[in-house]
């Protein structure tokens, strides 16, 4: 392997070819080429395998270990079709990420859309492989960009070496390298020779963002095509030779435990291959998924109830509101302004249900899912199946949605774990009962505030909370160990409230919790989901207190102009503080984290309290460089719903250790009827390093529904989701 | 096992499967055609929405029995070859996808709906009950109401 620094004046290599790992302690950015026929290079990621924590712009690696194979790189291969093939360490599960990727490849080498190709990397023994933390496209700005340009200048040379002309005076477009004289050659034409060189002469810079034409254009997914047609292949759409569909028997209630089965009937039924218990159940393969359902439902198996089976929801919410750490004496001679809110356990619900093919072999194994964490997934499927880890193949598939769903495999290691049982291949599919009932779930949570004002101004702020935690028990199944995203994520700090958003003196607070046996999980947006939104509530209420407009009082305590410009666009475009009919109000909130910010406006009509409509949503965001702005204006409309559902309609209740929900029919995620009328985005003009937006618009979101449906209603909504 | 013959995107296909097997099944699972998408199996998320006849129907609560000599259309017999369905074309326009999931039934619901009713009021479009957990409601009324005006209303 070579490596030549990206810039016009190349050096030599930072190490010699060969497979021993060589510490390249240099703080320049590095491209690699790869031995190959095509041109094929590699850039590596930072190493930062952490949890985004929001606003880290994004950096090069210093202290890079060159491995030799494409471990811990982005590798772009040119190919002799004329395609550009970039290998992604991400999942694509509806974020747009493969898209935005294609468009900085297209961009810096000035190839067409449709020849680049984003596929999904195989996971990988170390490096940056985890899609979480809003981070990807953070993460991959700089060495996707620079990657390309590096590979555009090796084109250009070797096209400038077969026509004998200056390189200067060639240009790129179209996925071509083109003469003075109007001579073109495709790059796939060039890849072989390109592959050779190592000294380009023209600049390998990426371009300044005044010349993009790509990044910034508002583009269509890549995968559009595909997907309304039905050609879009997710893991259960993959015929893999003799995975047999498989489906898995479970308890009632959250982790009740297996007594007994009896599967002679079960067994006696056409197209059932085998019938294993498994830590979470008793699993069936069958010919067909119909034919694995009827198997299941004609198992007799006697459960013992689960650790939970004397609780439902009313024990867990006094729990928890015992669980609140108590919030200091207030600063003499201020006013109050206090509220508690409770937040309800949320499924993920992505719409794809978790799905894993798996095939474990004596001495290896191979597994097909979705995942954000296929890294730490291997590890743990080798693991648990006893197969050393580079036996383990897991390939990442594009998921039908995932919400933080999918750091979690649960259902990769159960897949695992029934195929070595069965001694097949086997396709598993929990169904949505089995994701309702035991999928995991946002925690629920109570919170306390206490706003101190005197003189007009905001002097303290407390906001204590507790919400519930995952515990393991005395014998955590492999599935329940599954990867869990450490801690809470948050804005900054160990107080609850602790964004820094707003100047309301001297913060306080402190968070606790209870312990319980719930599959939970990171919920898009995490901590900032009910954190964030319950403070937007009670910053309007702050506002009422002291009898000022709800946007003029934003304006007078955020710190950030930034955070103050984007909710002046939200209230300009959605002309905030029009008259509007009885029943009817807006609402609005802000939020900033990931190096971005935003704010929201939402119009409801609450004349039917338990029907409310939000009519119409305006967002206004800032998030550096957009690189696609028609899919970070998706990512905003998404998070719309999310507020939507949340705040007025979805969530699960847990009745006796069970949870009360089994499907789309019960857990009231929003439908069409629920959706604003009227959506738009605004996205602030920025040529600064990108932020992260997927998870960007929930609080603001959740917070301008809860605060419009507050202003309409005439209530102070304190529980989530309001009609529940 | 009984055998049963129907219609598929255009093609006849005989299956042999039990009466009481659920079309989406028959679909998925015997003859690979995985446009239409498990979501919940109680015909209640309609991610596997398709047509029957020219009518929405679920597959995942429709028996093969039911289909016999009948004509079943899924995402992939749509388009008319390679030109796309007016409202494929719309989901494009408008970028509609985000995880893509429901969007297969999601297209064929609307279809469905523009088929019947040409010029589908506000209320109308609200009638159609596809989840999409990713969010793209906003979206997908713009490339209904997009289709609906491409085909002059007729």
């Amino acid at each position: 392997m070579d490596g030549i620094e990206s810039s016009a004046a190349p050096t030599g290599p930072p190490g010699d070819t060969g497979t021993s790992r060589h510490a390249v302690s240099r703080r320049r950015f590095m491209v690699y080429s790869l031995a190959a026929s095509t041109l094929t290079i590699a850039a590596p990621l930072a190493c930062d395998t952490s949890p985004a924590q929001g606003s880290e712009p994004a950096r090069g690696p210093s202290d890079v270990l060159v491995t030799g194979a494409d471990e811990e790189m982005l590798v772009l291969e040119v190919t002799q079709a004329n395609k550009i093939v970039v290998r992604l360490p991400r999942v694509e599960v509806g974020q747009g990420i493969t898209t935005a990727v294609a468009m900085m490849i297209a961009e810096e080498l000035d190839a067409r859309l449709a020849d680049v190709e984003i596929p999904l990397a195989d996971a990988r023994t170390k490096g940056n492989q985890y899609t979480g933390g809003s981070n990807s496209v953070v993460s991959l700005y700089g060495p996707a960009r620079r990657l390309a340009a590096t590979a555009r200048a090796r084109l250009v040379t070797a096209a400038a070496r077969r026509w004998h002309l200056p390189a200067w005076t060639l240009r790129t477009g179209d996925t071509t390298v083109i003469a003075p004289d109007g001579r073109t050659a495709t790059f796939g034409s060039l890849s072989a020779s390109a592959a050779r060189i190592r000294r380009t002469s023209v600049s390998a810079k990426p371009k300044p963002a005044s010349r993009h034409k790509v990044i910034g254009r508002p583009t269509t997914r890549i995968d559009a095509r595909d997907i309304v047609t039905g050609k879009a292949k997710y893991t259960g759409d993959l015929s893999v030779a003799g995975a047999k569909p498989t489906v898995v028997a479970r308890p009632p209630t959250l982790g009740g435990k297996l007594l007994s089965v009896d599967d002679r009937a079960a067994r006696a039924l056409p197209g059932v291959h085998a019938v294993v218990k498994v830590p979470g159940g008793v699993a069936v393969v069958a010919e067909s998924f119909h034919h694995a359902f009827q198997a299941r439902d004609a198992l007799r198996i006697k459960w013992a109830p689960g650790p939970l089976a004397s609780l439902s929801d009313a024990q867990i919410r006094s729990r928890l509101k015992a669980a609140v750490p108590h919030l200091g004496a207030p600063p003499r001679g201020s006013t109050q302004v206090e509220a508690e809110f409770e937040f309800a356990f949320v499924s993920h619900a992505p719409m794809e249900v978790l799905t894993a093919i798996a095939d474990v072999r004596a001495h290896k194994a191979e597994i097909w899912f979705s995942s954000q964490t296929p890294t730490d997934a291997r590890d743990s499927i080798a693991s648990a199946t006893g197969l050393p880890a580079s036996a383990v193949t897991v390939h990442v598939l594009r998921g039908g949605g995932s919400f933080g769903r999918r750091l979690n495999f649960d259902a990769a290691i159960e897949a695992a774990l029934i195929s070595k049982a069965t001694h097949r291949p086997v396709k598993l599919m929990w169904s949505r009962g089995d994701d309702t009932r035991h999928g995991r779930m946002r925690p629920a949570s109570h919170h306390r505030f206490r706003a101190s004002h005197a003189g007009g101004k905001v002097v303290a702020f407390g906001h204590a909370m507790a919400e519930v935690g995952e515990s393991h028990g005395k014998k955590g199944t492999a599935s329940q160990a599954a990867f869990v995203r450490p801690g809470r994520v948050q804005a900054a700090g160990p107080l609850p409230s602790d964004s820094g958003l707003y100047d309301f003196g001297r913060l306080s607070g402190d968070s606790g919790g209870i312990e319980l046996a719930i599959p939970l999980g990171a919920w898009r947006s995490v901590g900032s989901g009910t954190v964030r939104t319950a403070e937007e509530i009670v910053v309007d209420e702050i506002a009422r207190s002291l009898g000022k407009d709800p946007v003029a009082f934003r304006r007078t305590a955020l710190r950030s102009k930034t955070v103050t410009a984007v909710l002046d666009k939200a209230a300009a475009a959605g002309n905030w503080g029009r008259a509007m009919p009885d029943g009817h109000a807006q609402g609005v909130a802000v939020h900033e984290e990931y190096g971005s910010c935003v704010a929201c406006l939402a119009e409801i009509d609450a004349t039917d309290p338990k029907h409310p409509r939000v009519t119409k949503v305006v967002m206004a965001a800032d998030v550096g460089t957009a690189v696609n702005p028609r899919g970070l204006e998706a990512q905003l409309m998404g998070t719309a719903v999310d507020g939507i559902s949340t705040v007025l309609q979805a969530g699960l209740h847990i009745d006796r250790g069970a949870v009360r929900e089994g499907s789309f029919a019960d857990f009231q995620w929003a439908r069409q009827r629920h959706a604003p009328l009227h959506f738009e985005a605004h996205i602030m003009p920025s040529q600064g390093e990108p932020g992260g937006a997927g998870e960007l618009g929930v609080p603001a979101a959740s917070g301008a529904v809860a605060n419009a449906y507050a202003r309409a209603t005439g209530t102070r909504p304190r529980r989530f989701p309001v009609n529940f | 096992m009984p055998s049963y013959s129907f219609t598929l995107n255009g093609e006849k296909v005989t299956v042999e499967a039990p009466a009481d097997m659920p079309l989406l099944w028959v679909l998925r699972d015997l003859l690979h055609v995985t446009g239409p998408k498990y979501g919940c199996g109680v015909g209640v998320c309609r991610a596997c929405t398709s047509h029957l006849d020219g009518e929405e129907i679920q597959p995942c609560v429709v028996k093969v029995k039911d289909c016999v000599d009948r004509e079943v259309t899924t995402i992939e017999g749509l388009a008319d070859g390679d030109t796309l369905h007016p409202v494929q074309q719309a989901w494009i326009d408008c970028d509609v996808s985000q995880c893509g999931f429901c969007q297969p039934g999601q297209i064929m619901a609307a279809a469905a709906l523009l088929k019947k009713t040409p010029e589908p009021t506000d209320a109308d479009i609200d009638g159609i009950e596809n989840v999409c957990r990713c969010g793209t409601y906003s979206r997908i009324r713009e490339a209904i109401r997009k289709a609906a005006a491409g085909r002059g209303g007729a």
